[in-house]
C-alpha cells in the first residue's frame, strides 16, 4: 500500500515537474508563440501511448506462443492504458490545429491513421466483452491485437513517407529537423514523466485484472460445490 | 496571451482523461475485490 502511494506521488511530481517545463522552462516558439506548449503533451502523450501497444503486442505473442493468462492479463490493461493516451492525443491535437491551422481536423494520413489506431483498440476491448470462454477469448483478442499493431509503424512513418497537414517529425525527421536545445530537453522529460504515468496506470490494471483471474478460481470453486 | 485557454484546456481535459481512467480502475478493482470476499466467505461456509 505505501509502495503505491509513494509511485503515486513520484509519478504526480513528475508530471507536475513536466507541466511546469513546459510553460516555463521551455522557450517560446517564435511562430506560434504559446499554443506550441501543447506539443510537450500531446506528443509526449502520444509515445507513451506507442509504448502500451508495443507492451500490448508483446504480450499478445507471448501469449499465442506460450497460451499463460498472465500475458492475456497483460495485453487487456495495455490496451486500455494505451487507449486512454491515445484518446489524449486526439484531444489534445485538434485544440493545437484550431488556432495553428484555423481547423480542428483534416483527414491526412497521421490523424486518419491516430483515429483508425483508435478504434482498432476500441475494437480488441470490445470483442473480449463479445467471448464468454476465458481461452478462446484470450487467443482471438491476441491475433486480433497482433493485426491491430500493425498500424502503429504505418503512424510513425505517415509524417515521414507522405506530405501531410500534420508538422513534420522534429525527433528522427532527418536533416533539416530538430528541436531547440532546451525544447529538446523538456520533451524529453515529457516523455519521460508520461511514460512514468503510464506504468504507473498499467500496475494498477493489471492488479485489476490478477483480482479478475483470482474471482473466476472462486467462482468455480463455487459451482463445483 | 493568445491562445491561453486552448493550451488550458488542453491540459485540463487531457489530465481529466486520466484522471477518470484511473478513478474507472480504481473503481473496478474495488467492488471486484468485495466480490471476491463476498464469494470467499460464501465458499468457507458451504465446506
Amino acid at each position: 500500500m505505501w509502495k503505491r502511494a509513494i509511485g503515486g506521488a513520484v509519478v504526480l511530481f513528475l508530471v507536475g515537474a513536466a507541466a511546469y517545463a513546459s510553460f516555463y522552462i521551455a522557450p517560446e516558439e517564435r511562430t506560434m508563440r504559446l499554443i506550441q506548449r501543447i506539443f510537450y503533451f500531446h506528443a509526449a502523450s502520444a509515445w507513451a501511448g506507442m509504448t502500451a501497444f508495443f507492451v500490448c503486442f508483446t504480450a499478445n505473442l507471448l501469449y499465442v506462443w506460450r497460451r499463460d493468462p498472465k500475458w492475456d492479463a497483460l495485453g487487456v490493461s495495455s490496451a486500455e492504458v494505451g487507449l486512454a493516451f491515445i484518446t489524449v492525443v486526439l484531444i489534445t491535437g485538434p485544440i493545437w490545429a484550431k488556432p495553428a491551422w484555423g481547423i480542428y481536423w483534416t483527414w491526412d494520413a497521421r490523424l486518419t491513421s491516430t483515429f483508425v489506431l483508435w478504434l482498432l483498440y476500441i475494437c480488441y476491448l470490445l470483442l473480449r466483452t463479445l467471448i464468454e470462454e476465458p481461452d478462446r477469448r484470450a487467443l482471438l483478442s491476441a491475433l486480433f491485437g497482433i493485426f491491430a499493431f500493425i498500424d502503429v509503424p504505418i503512424v510513425f512513418g505517415a509524417i515521414r513517407w507522405w506530405r501531410t497537414q500534420h508538422p513534420a517529425p522534429v525527433i528522427m525527421g532527418g536533416p533539416g529537423s530538430g528541436l531547440e536545445p532546451t525544447m529538446r530537453k523538456v520533451f524529453f522529460f515529457s516523455v519521460f514523466a508520461l511514460h512514468s504515468l503510464m506504468v504507473f496506470l498499467l500496475v494498477e490494471r493489471y492488479r485489476l485484472e490478477k483480482l479478475r483471474g483470482d474471482f473466476e478460481v472462486v467462482r468455480r470453486e463455487l459451482e463445483a460445490q | 496571451m493568445k491562445n491561453l485557454d486552448s493550451v488550458f484546456a488542453a491540459y485540463i481535459i487531457g489530465w481529466a482523461v486520466f484522471f477518470v481512467f484511473y478513478l474507472s480502475v480504481a473503481k473496478r478493482t474495488s467492488s471486484l475485490r468485495q466480490e471476491v470476499e463476498r464469494l470467499k466467505s460464501t465458499l468457507n461456509r458451504g465446506k
